[in-house]
C-alpha cells in the first residue's frame, strides 16, 4: 500500500508558528496590528492553534533575544479576544520563562503551551508542565534540537515529559538538519514508549528544504500534530510552509480542516509583503541545516559578521563545532570576537 | 592556629565539594556531614575523609553541636528545608551559610558586600546561586562607576554539573538570581537566564553579563573597574577569566567570562560548582577570622 493511500482520512492538527517563530524573522518587531491581522486570517482559514509570543517565548524580552515593541501579555490579549475558533498557545523555555509568566499568559487568554527544553534536558521541565496542566492548558513537551539525541534517547526524554503531565510530545528540528529517515526513526521510538493517548508532534525548519517531506514522514509514523508557518515565516529558512503543507495534505487525503485557498491568499497578500528579508534557503540558512545549528542564530550571526568582519558562515560552523544550543545567542558575539582576535581584526581589551 | 569547626548539611555535589575547600582553609575545619540517605556516596566519601556523619538530617546533628563546638554550618540542601535547618542551628548559636535559593538572610557576594555582613554579625547569609556569584561582581563593577538601569546575565552550564535539585526547581534559580542582580549588583532591574548544555566533552561554565547604563558609558573607567573586580574574584576562584570584552555598544556594556573549577570533586568544567563553594568558603573564613581575633562574637543561645 502506498503512503498516499495509507494516510487517506488521517486527521492532524496544524499549529501555526507565524506569530512566534515568525517573530525571529522579523527581529521581534511585529506590531500588534500585524499580529491581529494575521491571527484573524488564520482563524478564518480554520487553523485550530496559533502560537503568539516573542520568538523566544515567555520571558523572551531581553538583550539576549531582543526586545519586542510590546509585552507578551499585550500581544496575547489583543489576539485572543478576536478569535472565533482558534486557540492561542505560547512557548515557555524553562531557564528563560517562568511559571509566573505562564500564569499571566493564561490570564490573557492563552490555552495551550509548548514547554521546551533541549533534547537531553527534559528534567528541567517538571514544574512548568505540571503547572500548565493545573491551569487546564493543552500541554506539550517540546524537545528542541532533536537531531542531537538518538531515537532511543529522545524517546526516554519524551517519556519523562509524559510522566510530568505532557499530553503531546514534539520532535523539534530546530536546526532544520533532519532528513525523513531521521524523523521516522524518532517518531517510531516515541510511539513505542508513549501511552497511546499521548500525541506526537513535529516542528520543522526548512533549512535543507525538507520541512514538508519531514512532516509527512512524521505523520506516516503516527504524528498527529504539525507546526508550520504561513509562507514559512520563521527562523532560519523558515518553518514548514503552512499553505504548501496544507496543499500536500489535501492531495494525500490527510484531513487538516483548513481552507487551502484562504491560506494561499494570506501567504501572498499578507505575509510575504511584510517580510524584512525573503525567508528562504540561502547560503547562511543552508549552513544552519547542513551544520546542525539552531535556526535562530542566523540573524545574530549576520549582525556579528558585519560588526567584527568574520563571515557569518565561518561563525555558524564554529558554533556548530562548539555544540552551542538554543538560548546561547550570547556565544555568537563571543565566538565572533574570539575569531576576530585570532585573525588579527580585534585587540584584546585586557591586554 | 585555632580553627573554627564546621558542619556541612547536604551530601550532594555542593556539600561534597565543600569538604575539599574547607579542609584546605587555614581558618576552618570540616567536622560533620549531614545527609538523609545512609547509602549516599557523599556520606561515604565524607567518612573516608575523616568527618563524622549522620543520615538523620539536621536533627541527627543537633545533639552534637555544643560538645563538638560547631560554630558555622553550610546548608546545601533545598530551599524548602533551609528555613527549619537555619532556625534549629541558629538557636544553638551556629552561624548559617545558605547555599540554597531560600535566601532568608542577606545576599552575599564576597568582593561586593561580605565585609559589611561580617561586621553586622549576620547569623544567616545567602550565597544566591552559582550564576549570581559569577556575574554579580561584574554588574557591581559597572554600577559603581555609573548608574545601571538594567542588568542581564546569561549563564551556560555543563549538563553534567547540574544536580537534580536545581533541575527540578529552575524557577527559584531565576527569581533568586534576578533579584540579587538588583539588590547586590546595583542594577535597577535585573534578569537572569540559564542554559544547560549537554555537549561532550562538557563545556566550561560561561557567563555573559550585559548592563545598560543611563548615560554614555565611560569606557576607560568601566574597563578598569571590571579588570580590578576580576582580580578580586580570582583571589578565591583562580579559574575566573575574562574571555571577551568589555564590549561597548551605545549604552550597552557586555562582558564575556569563563569559570574553570579547581577540579576538586567534579572536573574543571564545573566552574559553577566551584564558584559557589569557593564563595561560601571565603564567606565562612571572613567570619572565622573575626571570631578567632575576637572582633565579633556569634550570638550565643543565652544572648539570643
Amino acid at each position: 500500500m502506498s503512503a498516499e493511500q495509507s494516510l487517506k482520512g488521517r486527521k492532524i492538527i496544524i499549529h501555526d508558528m507565524s506569530l512566534r517563530d515568525g517573530m525571529h524573522a522579523k527581529r521581534e518587531q511585529m506590531s500588534i496590528e500585524q499580529m491581529v491581522t494575521i491571527a484573524t486570517a488564520l482563524d478564518d482559514a480554520g487553523v485550530p492553534l496559533i502560537q503568539v509570543t516573542h520568538g523566544a517565548g515567555m520571558g523572551g524580552n531581553s538583550l539576549q533575544h531582543g526586545f519586542a515593541p510590546h509585552s507578551n501579555e499585550e500581544y496575547i490579549s489583543a489576539v485572543a479576544s478576536k478569535m472565533k475558533q482558534a486557540k492561542i498557545s505560547v512557548l515557555l523555555i524553562p531557564g528563560l520563562g517562568t511559571m509566573k509568566e505562564l500564569k499571566s499568559a493564561y490570564d490573557c487568554g492563552a490555552r495551550s503551551v509548548h514547554v521546551a527544553t533541549h533534547c537531553t534536558e527534559a528534567d528541567t521541565s517538571p514544574q512548568h508542565i505540571a503547572f500548565a496542566r493545573k491551569l487546564g492548558m493543552d500541554t506539550t513537551g517540546f524537545l528542541m534540537m532533536a537531531h542531537l539525541n538518538t531515537p532511543e534517547g529522545l524517546a526516554q526524554q519524551g517519556k519523562l515529559m509524559e510522566s510530568y503531565g505532557a499530553q503531546t510530545v514534539y520532535i523539534t528540528d530546530s536546526a532544520g538538519y533532519m532528513l525523513p529517515a531521521d524523523v521516522k526513526a524518532r517518531v517510531a521510538a516515541l510511539r513505542a514508549v508513549l501511552k497511546p493517548e499521548t500525541e506526537i508532534g513535529f516542528h520543522g525548519h526548512h533549512n535543507m528544504g525538507m520541512g514538508i517531506a519531514n512532516s509527512i514522514a512524521a505523520i506516516e509514523e503516527g504524528a498527529s500534530r504539525i507546526d508550520a508557518s504561513v509562507a514559512g515565516l520563521g527562523a532560519g529558512a523558515g518553518n514548514t510552509p503552512l499553505e504548501v503543507f496544507a496543499a500536500v495534505c489535501e492531495r494525500m487525503g490527510i484531513v487538516t480542516g483548513c481552507d487551502l485557498f484562504k491560506l494561499m491568499d494570506m501567504a501572498e497578500d499578507i505575509i510575504v509583503p511584510m517580510m524584512d528579508h525573503m525567508v528562504r534557503v540561502d547560503r547562511s540558512s543552508l549552513t544552519l541545516g547542513f551544520a546542525g545549528v539552531y535556526s535562530t542564530f542566523l540573524l545574530h550571526a549576520k549582525r556579528a559578521a558585519e560588526r567584527f568582519g568574520v563571515p557569518a558562515r565561518d561563525i555558524l560552523v564554529e558554533l556548530g563545532r562548539k555544540k552551542m544550543i538554543g538560548g546561547q545567542e550570547d556565544m555568537i558575539v563571543d565566538t565572533a570576537m574570539t575569531m576576530a582576535k585570532e585573525r588579527g581584526l580585534l585587540k584584546d581589551a585586557a591586554a | 592556629m585555632k580553627k573554627i569547626r564546621c558542619a556541612l548539611i547536604g551530601s550532594g555535589n555542593i556539600g561534597t565539594d565543600l569538604i575539599y575547600k574547607i579542609q584546605r582553609s587555614p581558618f576552618l575545619e570540616p567536622v560533620w556531614m549531614v545527609g538523609i540517605d545512609p547509602e549516599s556516596e557523599g556520606l561515604a566519601r565524607a567518612r573516608d575523609m575523616g568527618l563524622k556523619t549522620t543520615a538523620a538530617g539536621v536533627d541527627g546533628l543537633l545533639p552534637h553541636v555544643l560538645e563538638d563546638n560547631i560554630q558555622i554550618a553550610f546548608d546545601a540542601t533545598s530551599a524548602y528545608v533551609h528555613a527549619e535547618n537555619s532556625r534549629k542551628l541558629n538557636e544553638l548559636g551556629v552561624m548559617m551559610i545558605d547555599l540554597t535559593p531560600a535566601a532568608i538572610g542577606p545576599l552575599c557576594v564576597p568582593p561586593v558586600n561580605l565585609k559589611a555582613h561580617a561586621e553586622k554579625v549576620e547569623m544567616n547569609v545567602n550565597m544566591i546561586s552559582c550564576a549570581g556569584q559569577a556575574t554579580i561582581p561584574i554588574v557591581f563593577a559597572v554600577s559603581r562607576i555609573q548608574a545601571v538601569g538594567y542588568g542581564e546575565i546569561v549563564a551556560s552550564l555543563a549538563s553534567k554539573s547540574i544536580g537534580p535539585g536545581t533541575r527540578a526547581n529552575l524557577d527559584e534559580f531565576t527569581y533568586t538570581t534576578s533579584n540579587a542582580i538588583e539588590i547586590v549588583g546595583g542594577a535597577r532591574k535585573g534578569k537572569a537566564l540559564a542554559i544547560i548544555n549537554p555537549a561532550e566533552p562538557p563545556m566550561m561554565m560561561r557567563n555573559t553579563i550585559s548592563c545598560l547604563t543611563d548615560d554614555e558609558p565611560d569606557q576607560a573607567k568601566i574597563t578598569e573597574s571590571v579588570l580590578e573586580m576580576i582580580k578580586e574574584v580570582q583571589k578565591y576562584v583562580p579559574g575566573y577569566r575574562l574571555v571577551n570584552g568589555p564590549l561597548f555598544d551605545g549604552k550597552r556594556v557586555t562582558v564575556f567570562m569563563e569559570v574553570a573549577g579547581l577540579g576538586d570533586y567534579l572536573p574543571k568544567y564545573a566552574g559553577n560548582l566551584d564558584i559557589m563553594t569557593a564563595a561560601a568558603t571565603r564567606t565562612a573564613e571572613m567570619f572565622a577570622q573575626e571570631i578567632i581575633a575576637g572582633t565579633i562574637q556569634l550570638k550565643s543561645p543565652e544572648v539570643a
